[in-house]
């Protein structure tokens, strides 16, 4: 069942890709994003070894198509395949423009953590902090508050940081912020969105820059 | 010595000189494109303290999953662990060693493994407890941190097809980690839908050229839609 939050986030992120682009998906919100993008013709890479990701029917379905997080895909025209360290170079090598992740937490600096929680079995890496490094632009998609209605754009990450690069863009069903000159920047709130229900639930500073 | 590619009848035979204490290199991205009928092999083997190399550790009870249940891994070295709640639990317990590692360092170090780079210089994972302990090189400007490259004693993968000579080639996204594996152990054993005869595979299209492969054998178990099922 689509969740509404979910696909308002995902459908503001598709606004930011642009014709041509190479996009690499994380899972969860990020991976909605594909069907937010309409005419526009973007690739799709997946890093388990796949360039031209679609989505894919249900009786086309292949249980050996699927992407990084184990969901079956389809097979755009010109797509291709590739191995691990091939798809790996792509991201480290600087070859994928914009990439879409998820988080647990952002700081005012816009470093994620999204990999580990201390004193929690969660010991997967996978490859968030190589699409950080490498990716052109990074998008980060996300509620904007936790499950329990704490901040996750907070002063200081308190779980392990996945990167020491600071992320271009952070969407949520609240607002969009981006990062530029060392400040968080609140350029929009979602519709409907009231400033101070952004200021309310977001624990970093950050400086409106609303358009 | 030279050796000739053998085509086994029996997982059992190929999985002959695996002895406790080696280090194994098992392809696949979860269940896709993991050598499902040789990992049950190596499960009945009477094995212990492996060190399993793997992007991830089966799941919960299923593939690789079986054999740390066994007790019979002493290290994984992987990517992603969090599906397999078994992993974290026996790691918390001290029973388990793991090396957890960014995929793309994991990928990268079994290429650089199988080409005879002893290792090398990455960004990825400065500035994070990954990096904690290793050596930080400062590049044109920027931090990099060294990596070792991985080899194995063994690698089990998957592949769609051999020939009689032991070319390889993959099917779609179960490619993977397969041909780098295949490239950085001393004894390479690949699982395959088919053996054809020499010269039924295109030169143009074989990925793994057989000098890199010791044995085939064909897949009894297969992934479907409706999960893992007897092939055939």
């Amino acid at each position: 069942m689509a969740n509404p939050i979910q696909e308002l986030i995902a459908k503001r992120a598709a606004q930011e890709l642009r014709e041509g682009e190479v996009i690499n998906l994380g899972i969860g919100i990020p991976t909605l994003v594909s069907k937010y993008v309409e005419d526009k013709k973007v690739f799709f890479h997946t890093e388990n070894g796949m360039l031209g990701v679609e989505d894919v029917l249900e009786e086309k379905m292949d249980p050996n198509l699927v992407n990084a997080g184990k969901q079956p895909v389809g097979e755009g025209v010109g797509s291709s395949f590739f191995n691990s360290a091939d798809s790996f170079g792509m991201i480290r090598g600087g070859h994928i423009d914009v990439a879409i992740l998820g988080v647990l937490q952002v700081d005012r600096e816009a470093h994620i953590a999204n990999w580990a929680v201390p004193g929690k079995n969660i010991i997967g890496v996978g490859g968030a902090m190589d699409l950080l490094e490498g990716a052109k632009k990074v998008i980060v998609t996300t509620t904007h508050t936790s499950k329990d209605g704490k901040s996750k754009i907070m002063k200081e990450c308190t779980y392990p940081i996945t990167s020491n690069r600071s992320v271009d863009m952070i969407i949520t069903e609240l607002a969009v912020f981006r990062y530029l000159d060392g400040n968080l920047h609140l350029t929009e709130l979602m519709p409907g969105v009231r400033l101070e229900e952004v200021e309310k639930n977001t624990e970093a500073e950050f400086i409106k820059s609303l358009e | 010595m030279m050796t000739t590619m053998e085509i086994f009848k029996t997982e059992k035979e190929a999985l002959a000189t695996v002895q406790s204490n080696q280090t194994i290199m098992v392809g696949g991205f979860g269940l896709v494109g993991a050598p499902l009928t040789l990992i049950d092999a190596l499960v009945e083997l009477n094995v212990k303290d492996l060190t399993i190399i793997s992007n991830n550790l089966g799941e919960q009870g299923k593939g690789l999953g079986k054999l740390l249940l066994q007790k019979k891994v002493k290290k994984a070295i992987g990517s992603y662990f969090t599906s397999n709640r078994d992993v974290g639990e026996a790691y918390q317990r001290g029973e388990l060693e793991i090396e957890l590692m960014p995929q793309g360092t994991l990928a990268e170090s079994i290429r650089a493994g199988g080409a005879g780079i002893g290792g090398y210089y990455t960004k990825t994972s400065v500035g994070t407890d990954l990096a904690k302990g290793k050596e930080i090189k400062v590049i044109d400007g920027e931090e990099y941190v060294f990596e070792k490259a991985l080899k194995a004693d063994v690698a089990i993968i998957r592949a769609h097809k051999a020939d009689t000579l032991g070319n390889l080639i993959y099917y779609k996204t179960a490619r993977n980690f397969n041909p780098i594996m295949a490239t950085a152990a001393q004894y390479v054993v690949a699982e395959v839908d088919e053996i054809v005869e020499v010269g039924q595979l295109k030169s143009d299209e074989i990925v793994t050229p057989h000098l890199f492969v010791d044995g085939v054998i064909v897949a009894k178990k297969v992934l479907t839609k409706e999960g893992v099922v007897d092939n055939g």
